[in-house]
């Protein structure tokens, strides 16, 4: 173990306090950090995990098969799926009515993503969701999918950087 | 005393209120901004350009706030503490000199509110006057926490004053005087203070800190530990007041370090009196400079160093503090009898 012994000038505490206050006028100089929140917003890091999304394919049909996979695996118990027969003729039989997540028990850990084996559901890098009702936090299948609309074209943060107008679509 | 002589002094009052009451709101945003500075972040940047409008936000907020007289106070003291305290702290820059003589129409006018012989022990007994606020504050509330800081108030006092008091001695040894004026023409005519007694410089300004309770000495209002100290009970204006009279004693302290120590208006390898009336202007501004500069210092200081616990402090003060204050007035009272 390091042990700390002081020197003889440390024993008179001036030099050390002139080095403190060194240290913290330099700072004081130094380029600042802050990210001006409202207007500028922090980009996260690609593998972020934030509000969920639903995928679809290119005609619009929805990725999922309401083979509640995702439900299984979470831990938090938040999503709520109700599988019903698929509209369509062809392509998949199964297919989700009711697709829903309570963002106030999930804790984006991403089970449900690694557990979809169709690569349906999947998580996005926004982080700034917000409501002022618990009922407004769980969100349904359509605002999953507006979710996938605004995320599918490059990160939304970056966009929002360069003065493109998003609306995260979650009702507050 | 003529009409002259009235009206002046009326103007300087005005003027040395209103410029406390300013640099007061300046330093809550200062304060803050510095803060943030120091910590890589911005501090206040929302309201106005660059923020200059916060404090005029802060102050009206405190206005609007509710203002609450909780039930077991003793209410005409816990009304009369602010006062106590705000009162000292706005009457002690009076004598302070904050720029040389200016001649007007055949009359000299000097810049200082009030020069009374005793000017320094003025300060020193207004100073102390202060605390009984804080301690009548913490008693009247009628609350454990505020009473305990009321008293740590008072004993952080006795710790420091007595530190202070010798490192003044130095400084009235070599002036041979009390008044703030021959103090600062004894250093215009040699040199600083600070040149000569750096450890009396040192000592007072330590002691400043903990009179004004300012970090790393605020114990009085340490919130860890006691809540908020003994305004704990106070809100809205009666709060602001012991808010003002803080920043207020802080200004006055500086200003007090800077005729002690560092030449008051005495603006170095310049001779002011052939400037005329400009080197009054220059004068008033080198003493605003060196304010401001230990007003910085506080908050530099503040935002650097941790704070004392309370033990800690007792024994800075009585055990190296007042030592080191009388080795500095033996080492002077040396000098001048070896010098005699």
């Amino acid at each position: 173990m390091r042990t700390y012994e002081p020197r003889f000038w440390d024993r008179f505490y001036l030099l050390a306090l002139a080095q403190g206050l060194f240290i913290t006028l330099v700072r004081f100089f130094k380029r600042k950090d802050t990210i001006q929140y409202p207007e500028k917003k922090h980009v996260p890091p690609a593998g972020y995990r934030g509000l969920h999304r639903l995928n679809k394919f290119d005609d619009g049909r929805i990725k999922c098969v309401a083979c509640e996979m995702c439900q299984t695996a979470c831990p938090a118990h938040c999503i709520d799926i109700e599988p019903s027969a698929a509209p369509w003729e062809d392509g998949e039989e199964r297919y989700p009515v009711k697709f829903e997540i309570d963002l106030l028990r999930c804790i984006f850990c991403g089970f449900c993503e690694i557990a979809c084996p169709k690569d349906a559901i999947e998580l996005t890098e926004i982080y700034d969701f917000s409501a002022y009702t618990r009922d407004n936090l769980r969100i349904d299948m359509e605002g999953l999918l507006k979710v996938f609309d605004v995320t599918k074209n490059g990160n939304v943060y970056a966009r929002q950087n360069r003065g493109e107008r998003i609306e995260v679509p979650i009702a507050r | 005393m003529d009409t002259f002589d009235v009206i002046a002094s009326l103007i300087k009052v005005v003027v040395v209120f209103g410029a406390i009451i300013l640099t007061v709101a300046i330093m809550t945003l200062a304060e803050r901004r510095v803060a943030g500075f120091i910590q890589y972040r911005l501090g206040p940047n929302r309201v106005g350009p660059w923020g200059l409008l916060q404090p005029v936000a802060d102050g009206l907020k405190f206005f609007l706030k509710e203002d609450i007289i909780p039930d077991n106070v003793n209410k005409p003291i816990y009304l009369l503490a602010p006062v106590i305290t705000i009162v000292p702290a706005l009457m002690t820059f009076a004598v302070i000199p904050f720029g040389a003589s200016l001649e007007i129409a055949g009359h000299t006018v000097k810049l200082q509110v009030a020069d009374i012989n005793i000017g320094l022990l003025y300060i020193l007994a207004l100073t102390s006057v202060g605390v009984y606020g804080l301690v009548l504050a913490g008693w009247s509330s009628g609350s454990k926490y505020p009473l305990l800081g009321g008293l740590r108030s008072s004993a952080q006092l006795i710790s420091y004053e007595l530190a202070m008091g010798l490192a003044i001695v130095g400084v009235i040894m070599v002036s041979g005087g009390l008044t703030f004026n021959e103090i600062v023409a004894h250093q215009q005519a040699t040199s600083w203070n600070f040149w000569k007694q750096p450890l009396a410089a040192l000592v007072f300004l330590v002691a400043i800190f903990a009179e004004t309770n300012r970090l790393p000495f605020d114990l009085t209002e340490a919130e860890q530990e006691l809540v908020g100290g003994y305004h704990t009970e106070y809100s809205s204006f009666k709060y602001i007041m012991f808010f003002l009279s803080e920043y207020a004693n802080m200004i006055t302290a500086s200003a007090f370090m800077v005729c002690l120590f560092f030449g008051g208006w005495d603006i170095p390898f310049v001779d002011e009196a052939a400037l005329g009336n400009w080197g009054v202007v220059f004068s008033v501004l080198a003493f605003a400079f060196k304010v401001g500069f230990f007003l910085f210092l506080y908050i530099w200081i503040r935002w650097t160093f941790p704070r004392f616990r309370y033990d800690q402090l007792m024994r800075l003060g009585w055990k190296v503090m007042l030592p080191l204050g009388l080795v500095n007035i033996f080492a002077v009272g040396l000098w001048m009898a070896l010098r005699a």
